[in-house]
């Protein structure tokens, strides 16, 4: 489980899908680096990543980590964005047999799972039938 | 001028029919069906909360907006389901659209009227020239108490507006608030599920701050109801807004394209304010449009807009707000409704 500091350091990325993008060769970071592994460059600009794409492979998690028992079964997938980017992250709102590769989605801010009751909530990217 | 110059609306995907509701706890379906005109409603997914449907229907009013979200001064979340009891709502919501740090951030809570509060204060900011835009938005995932009558209708849902000087698509023309102390429905603090006071959630409360604050401000923009082209009420069930119109001389047509209750479930602070969305997404330049939130303890706000061109321009660059009630759906049965609104009491872990 993150703490809640990683968590913050995290928020430009889970909430906004900021990344860094290479002003010499286009290479984009996600999350964001200090050098780029193409071109060895140091110069990033701040670019938001498409908010919608396919999905390139899946899978079901049935016996997931602790804190996310109360979801099981769910889904997980890879999905290639309209930039180009390869994310990974839970495809939620559609039944498992509507899954598939090629699959058309599009990101929504969702809960990714909650400290108990009493601790903090995190909220982040998921991805959802476009 | 002031006005609105981007609004977005969200509805979760899930719904659950009132038979389900009532099978379980062995009523009588009709009573709700004919007698409420509810058929079904939206339930929130368990990762879903006023916080992240509260994102999804702002992200939706920048899209119409077509504004750098930095330039956004305030954010206002009005609810009576905020996730956290200390811990604002707003400062997720202005994180998630790219608004931090130079914005000025409350939650509200005024029971169903929290989001048109909100709107009142955005709206009074960029009239004060204290901000370029201001963003309010009235979401909730309200609970009913299983087997209350109030379970049947309680939904989920988010509607956001962005208020303006420039780029206005809704002139705001007139507002006018009526609040008085009504103790019709309450909910005191631990408690889980609100308390109402029956019966009398319906004269001294609901229909009397409506009237009021309606006749309030036909008489202070001095237009009547033929002026005005489409008429939101608060919406808890299907009866009260097709009668309280009646009584201030509305007509059916023009009630109808802003009453969503019947297969949305009362959204609590988005009631009123989705209505309103789904009633710009069909207005035409130049049509007034009058709105009339409704709050439990209780009040009403009212405002009344004129339609300007702009919202031709910009109603398609997001999703309408019928089409997402229409949308793919997700039937759930109780269990799973239980399961998911967190109804069930597991074991401690
Ligand atoms: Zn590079």
């Amino acid at each position: 489980m993150p703490t809640p500091a990683r968590y913050w350091r995290e928020i430009p990325q889970r909430y906004r899908l900021e990344a860094g993008r290479c002003r010499r060769c286009g290479f984009i970071a996600f999350p964001p680096r200090l050098i780029c592994p193409g071109c060895r460059s140091r110069e990033f600009e701040i670019i938001k990543l498409a908010e919608e794409g396919r999905v390139i492979s899946y899978t079901i998690i049935r016996v997931p980590p602790h804190q996310f028992v109360d979801q099981a079964p769910y889904a997980v997938g890879i999905v290639e964005l309209d930039d180009g980017v390869k994310l990974m992250g839970q495809i939620v709102d559609c039944p498992f047999e509507e899954l598939r590769t090629g699959l058309r989605v599009r990101i929504e801010f969702r809960k990714i799972m909650e400290e108990g009751e009493a601790g903090i909530i995190y909220y982040g990217y998921k991805f959802v039938p476009a | 001028m002031v006005g609105i110059v981007g609004y977005g609306a969200y509805i979760p995907r899930y719904r659950i029919k009132v038979d389900q509701i009532a099978g379980v706890w062995g009523a009588d379906v009709q009573s709700y069906r004919k007698g409420l005109l509810v058929e079904e409603k939206s339930v929130p997914a368990p990762d879903q909360d006023t916080i992240t449907m509260a994102v999804e229907a702002s992200k939706r009013a920048i899209k119409r907006a077509g504004i750098d979200p930095r330039e956004i001064g305030a954010v206002y979340v009005g609810s009576e389901s905020h996730p956290y009891a200390v811990k604002p709502s707003g400062t997720v919501l202005a994180e998630a659209i790219g608004a931090c740090p130079e914005v000025h951030t409350a939650d509200l809570e005024f029971a169903c009227k929290a989001g048109t509060e909100g709107m009142y204060l955005a709206m009074s900011l960029v009239k004060a020239g204290e901000i370029k835009y201001g963003l309010a938005v009235g979401a909730d995932t309200s609970q009913g108490a299983p087997g209350d009558p109030l379970e049947y209708t309680t939904a989920a849902g988010a509607a956001a507006f962005i208020f303006g000087h420039d780029k206005i698509l809704a002139e705001v023309v007139e507002t006018y608030s009526y609040t008085t102390d009504t103790p019709d429905f309450w909910r005191r603090e631990y408690q889980y599920y609100p308390r109402h006071g029956g019966r009398f959630t319906g004269d001294p409360a609901y229909f009397k701050h409506i009237i009021g604050a309606g006749r309030g401000i036909m008489a202070k923009a001095a237009i009547k109801p033929e002026d005005i082209k489409y008429v939101i009420f608060h919406q808890p069930n299907g009866k009260f807004p097709l009668r309280v119109g009646e009584l201030l001389g509305f007509k059916k047509e023009q009630i109808e394209p802003g009453l969503l209750v019947t297969y949305l479930g009362n959204t609590y602070s988005g009631s009123s304010p989705l209505g309103l969305t789904a009633t710009f997404d069909i207005a035409k330049p130049g049509d007034l449009i009058l709105i009339v939130s409704f709050g439990s303890g209780a009040g009403s706000d009212a405002f009344l807009f004129r339609m300007t061109e702009r919202i031709e321009e910009v109603k398609d660059l997001a999703p309408k707000t019928r089409e997402t009630l229409e949308g793919p759906k997700v039937y759930v049965d109780y269990g799973t409704y239980a399961k998911f609104r967190k109804k069930i009491r597991k074991a401690n872990e």
